[in-house]
This record gives C-alpha cells, sequence and structure tokens, in this order.
C-alpha cells in the first residue's frame, strides 16, 4: 500500500493553537509563549497541561544530544479494519495533526550529560494508544539499554490498546513485558513518569513494571477508565479518582514530581541507581582497572564508589 | 465512494461550508454497502457460544480431567478471589498446577464468582502459584474464561493494572513449561493476565479479544447496536487468531459444542495438554524461554522502510 506522504513538517508535536487559553482548573488565562516557558504547568495554579511528545523531548533532553531509535516503524493495517472510517486514514490523519509518526518516539540521549535510552508516548496520536508499532519500538529501545547499559525512562501517556490492530494490539503488553524480562536480566534502571492519562494495557504492562514508578501530578492512572467503572456501578465517581495523588496513597506509585523538577531528580534518581548498577557490574573486591568501553556517567560512579569504599586509593 | 470520503475529509475546514453531514452521510452507505449479514451473524452465533451459559467452566474441566486436584486460596496479602481458582491437579502420573478463570453457574454463585472477573487479589493469587509451581519444577496449564479485569473502584485502587503487568511479568519469568487454553471469552487484559504462555491454545468456540465487542462498537461506531459488525471486525474467533498468529493452536469441539458433551470436550483439551506438555518437555528450559520471549517479540504487524513485516 502507496503511504499518501503528507507534509508534516508544518505542525508541530504539540496539541495547543496559537494565541491564549485558560487553565481549565483556575480559568487563568495564559499565553502559549508563558506555557512553554513553564513547561506547560500553569504558573498560577500548578496544573500540568498535556505536553506532545517533541515538545518532552525538548524539555528534558540536552540540546543536540537526541539521536531516534527507530523512527522509520509505521503502522500497517493487518485487520483491513473499518469502523466509520478505515483505520489507515486514522493514522494518516493523527500523523498530520502530530507531526509524528506514531503514539511512541524513541532515542538515545543525554540528561544533564548522563546517558539515557528515552521512550516518550504522546496521547494526541491515536490517544497514545499501544498497537504493534509502539511495542516493537518499545522492545528497540529496551535492546539499546541492554546493549549499552543506558538506564531506559519511559514517559509514558496513553489510552491503552489500539482497538483497531485487535488482538496484535493485546499482545503488545505481552510483548512489552517480555521486553522488561529481559531488560531485568542486566543491572541497567528503568524508570517511568506516568503523565496524564495513562490507563488500560499501558497501565497493565511495562508502565508498573518499572524500577521506580514516577507520576506526574493530577495525572489519571488507572486500568479501567471512570467512564467504564461509572456505567458498572452506576455511580458517580468523585473527582480525585484514579488520581495520582489518590495513586500515591495507595501504594502504586513511589513519587509524584511536579514537571519543574522533573529534570532534576530523574537524573537524580538514574545517579543513585548506577552507583549500585556499577558494584554490580564490578565488584569492589576485584581490584582490576575497568575494562575498555565503559564510560560516561556509569565509570564515574564506579569511581566514586571505590573511592567511597577504600579511601586510600585516592591518594594514589 | 471511498476515495470521495477521503477526498472530502482532506479539505480543508473553511467557515460557512458544513461537510459534516455529506460524510456522515458517505461513511453510513458505505457501511451498509460493505456489510455482509451472513458473516457477522456467523460471527456472533461463535460470540454467542462462547459465552453460552452451559458451557464447561475451569472447575468442570479440571474434576473431568483430574481425579486427584488440591485448591489453593488466597494471595497471602489481601484475600481470596472466587473469580480465579487454581491448585494442584494429579495428571498422568506426576502433578501440573492449574490456575483458571472461574464463572458461577447458578445465580449466588454468579455472584460470589463475580462472573469470572478478577479483581487484584486472583492475579496476586496466580503469581503466587505460579512461583509455587516453578520452585518445584511443575507445568503451570491455565484456563482463560472472563469478560475482562473486574472495573471497579476498591480493585484500582488495590493496585489492578499493576496485579495484571505483575502477572505477566510473572509467566514472562517461569522456567517451567506453561501451556495457555482459552476456553470461552477471553476479555482483554484481565484474559491476556494468564496467557502469556509457551503454548496459547483456544478451543474452537471461544474468542479472544482486546475489547468485548460491545464496548468497541459503543467507541468507534458510536452506536453499541453495531456489536455483531464490530465483532466480525475485530477478528476474535479462533480462525481469525491462528490466521493472524496470535495463538499456536485451535482444539476442536465436539458436534454443536463444548456445552453439549462436557466429557467428549474434557478429552479433547486432555490430549492437547499431553501433547503440549511432552513438546515442551524436550526443551531446554533456558532455550524454552528464550522461544517464549521470541515468539511474544513476533507479535505485531508493522511497516519499516515501507516494507510490511510480520
Ligand atoms: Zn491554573
Amino acid at each position: 500500500m502507496a503511504r499518501v506522504s503528507v507534509d508534516i513538517s508544518r505542525r508541530g508535536g504539540d496539541s495547543t493553537f496559537g494565541g491564549a487559553q485558560s487553565c481549565p482548573a483556575c480559568k487563568q488565562l495564559l499565553s502559549s509563549e508563558q506555557l512553554e516557558a513553564n513547561l506547560r504547568v500553569c504558573p498560577e495554579c500548578g496544573n500540568h497541561f498535556r505536553v506532545g511528545a517533541r515538545e518532552r523531548v525538548a524539555q528534558l533532553v540536552d540540546s543536540g544530544t537526541w539521536g531516534e531509535i527507530a523512527g522509520n516503524l509505521r503502522s500497517a493495517d493487518p485487520l483491513e479494519f473499518f469502523d466509520l472510517r478505515p483505520y489507515p486514514e486514522r493514522i494518516e490523519e493523527a500523523e498530520y495533526e502530530t507531526g509524528l509518526a506514531e503514539a511512541m518516539i524513541t532515542g538515545t540521549c543525554r540528561i544533564h550529560k548522563m546517558d539515557v535510552v528515552l521512550a516518550v508516548m504522546d496521547f494526541s496520536f491515536l490517544g497514545g494508544s499501544m498497537g504493534s508499532v509502539v511495542g516493537e519500538k518499545f522492545w528497540r529501545a529496551v535492546e539499546t539499554a541492554i546493549d549499552t547499559h543506558f538506564p531506559l525512562v519511559a514517559i509514558c501517556a496513553s489510552g491503552g490498546a489500539r482497538m483497531q490492530e485487535g488482538i496484535l494490539s493485546l499482545l503488545q503488553m505481552a510483548k512489552t513485558t517480555c521486553a522488561v524480562e529481559l531488560l531485568g536480566g542486566v543491572p541497567v534502571p528503568f524508570v517511568t513518569v506516568l503523565t496524564h492519562p495513562t490507563t488500560g494495557g499501558v497501565m497493565a504492562s511495562f508502565a508498573t513494571l518499572a524500577d521506580v514508578i514516577i507520576a506526574e501530578p493530577g495525572a489519571l492512572l488507572c486500568f479501567s477508565g471512570p467512564r467504564v467503572i461509572e456505567q458498572t456501578i452506576k455511580e458517580k465517581l468523585p473527582d480525585d479518582f484514579g488520581r495520582a495523588e489518590s495513586n500515591l496513597d495507595h501504594g502504586q506509585v513511589d513519587m509524584i514530581i511536579s514537571r519543574l523538577e522533573l529534570k532534576d531528580r530523574l537524573v537524580q534518581i538514574l545517579g543513585m541507581l548506577e552507583g549500585g548498577v556499577a558494584c554490580a557490574l564490578e565488584p569492589l573486591w576485584e581490584e582490576e582497572e575497568s575494562r575498555p568501553g565503559r564510560r560516561g556517567t556509569l565509570a564515574q560512579a564506579l569511581d566514586r564508589i571505590k573511592a567511597f569504599a577504600n579511601p586510600s586509593r585516592r591518594s594514589s | 465512494m471511498r476515495k470521495r470520503l477521503t477526498e472530502l475529509r482532506r479539505l480543508p475546514t473553511l467557515p460557512g461550508v458544513h461537510l459534516k453531514d455529506e460524510i456522515a452521510k458517505i461513511s453510513h452507505r458505505l457501511i451498509e454497502l460493505n456489510r455482509n449479514r451472513q458473516l457477522d451473524r456467523a460471527v456472533w452465533d461463535k460470540v454467542e457460544l462462547a459465552r453460552h451459559p452451559k458451557r464447561p467452566y475451569t472447575l468442570d474441566y479440571i474434576h473431568l480431567m483430574f481425579p486427584g486436584f488440591i485448591e489453593l486460596r488466597g494471595d497471602r496479602c489481601f484475600g481470596d478471589d472466587p473469580a480465579i481458582v487454581g491448585g494442584l491437579a494429579a495428571y498422568m502420573g506426576r502433578t501440573i498446577m492449574v490456575i483458571g478463570h472461574q464463572k458461577g453457574r447458578d445465580l449466588g454463585a454468579r455472584t460470589r464468582r463475580n462472573f469470572g472477573m478478577p479483581r487484584p487479589e486472583g492475579y496476586r493469587k496466580a503469581q503466587r502459584l505460579m512461583n509455587l509451581a516453578d520452585k518445584f519444577g511443575i507445568p503451570v496449564f491455565t484456563m482463560i474464561d472472563t469478560p475482562g479485569a473486574y472495573p471497579g473502584v476498591a480493585a484500582e485502587e488495590r493496585g489492578q493494572a499493576g496485579a495484571i503487568s505483575r502477572s505477566l511479568l510473572c509467566m514472562a519469568r517461569l522456567n517451567v513449561p506453561t501451556v495457555a487454553l482459552v476456553i470461552g471469552e477471553g476479555g482483554s487484559g484481565g484474559a491476556l493476565a494468564l496467557a502469556l504462555a509457551d503454548r496459547v491454545l483456544m478451543l474452537e468456540n471461544s474468542i479472544y479479544s482486546v475489547i468485548s465487542p460491545e464496548s468497541c462498537a459503543a467507541i468507534l461506531w458510536k452506536d453499541a447496536g453495531e456489536a455483531h459488525l464490530a465483532a466480525q471486525t475485530l477478528k476474535l474467533t479462533s480462525s481469525n487468531l491462528i490466521e493472524l498468529g496470535a495463538v499456536d493452536g485451535v482444539l476442536p469441539e465436539p458436534r454443536g459444542g463444548a456445552h453439549r458433551d462436557h466429557e467428549a470436550a474434557a478429552e479433547i483439551v486432555k490430549d492437547a495438554l499431553e501433547d503440549s506438555l511432552r513438546e515442551l518437555e524436550a526443551i531446554h528450559p533456558r532455550v524454552r524461554r528464550q522461544e517464549r520471549f521470541q515468539k511474544f517479540r513476533r507479535m505485531g504487524v508493522w511497516k519499516e522502510n515501507g516494507m510490511t513485516l510480520f
């Protein structure tokens, strides 16, 4: 099938329109420059607006260090799915509207000079739904993390499985879980950041299998969405149902971090985990120099640990 | 007509020009043109068979297949979920761990079993039993029959999503052979949580789907009345799934369906389980795990540099 080429460079990755918009939480009128400069967090009330995948990368990554992985993967139409409109047309429209090729972008980058493999989902691409391409991209991100020993960070935003790929979309939950299990075989940190909203199949697979789970304030994080539950129990749910704060109270996430602090805190957490990684890779009692090829933050962490464990080495 | 529709959609939105009605009219005519009522009906018959109230459930198969079954209960954390049953079964001179969704036969049992919709406790019990099996080298056999994981506030608060993901991770991790069989309804993540296995089999008249046809119709067609069409479009029958490579095998049912003859159905399942275990146990555990990963890695269809890959 020939892919109709659409000019996707004209539209940016973000989902807001030019001009001002009012904050749904505090009604404050905010200009789009103001919002973008404040990482799409309302300066008045701290409400977190949704962020597109490209903009998220720009927020987190040291400039000029992003190298995309598997950027050439595109959805096929294995079921020849046609509801009110054909699936390929929905894809094409999402490509046009978001400037993205899929609901997840993956790449290697540096965050505060730390090497990281990053996977970022975008809710504005068909609701951030997980189909074959998202599953395969996640798998390749994991492979890269295993090969390089760079930590893996996944920024999640998803309404669940991509219905138009039927059972194959459901099986991406199994696929991404197998990837996490493979990653578990090496001492490489895996951290997820759950943003508004992360639900369904993504929430019930890799998003909740990380070593450390971070949530953004106010994010809806659940398996079944509020509407489905309301239909089942025939009652209106409280506003805080499934929110990040409720998830924290019930022990489902490690912490809630404001987007304004995310970059710093992420690097802090990864750095602490990598301190452990260095120990696991090269036990302290082996007095050998680090093998060639190891570099960057990992080597530094290793040196720090050696210095800590054996202060006399510092003078030598 | 399809082309005309695409063209209409491509037109830039101009003020004062209303294309919405035109687009809706054409897409509805397209649906009617493409509708194959005979096929929809045939697929819907399968959906109804998969949900048939007299169809054998997990405990029916267990009692017919394994004379000595010891049920193990509880998640050691919060409670025991009757929507998932599991335990040790004597099987051809050895032990296997059997775990499955359980629906209720009469009104009281249906309520107690929550219509086969597990809460997190159910998935945690399943994990506990699978880990126990792994410790003693006991193969794991799961039976899938659920409309889905229970959508409730308390279930969410106790971590429904994490319970499912960790059940998946537990199955990915096992060193023992695993066989999963969809016996009725394979509904979404709540079903998959017990189906990340070395061999995934389906009974002929069972279904396995990312979403129920009713919900899919409500979301995508914006009309719950289109459930028959949604069922056909989702490709959720056993023959669809084997074609898509989503399952490893389909087991024939007794004439008219498994509900007509429970004993014969159990006999078929027993033979298939024996064949699968014989095959799997010939493989080294490490290789078996790798093959499991590779199998699920291959799940999906995408295009890379313009080529469609399976
Ligand atoms: Zn505000």
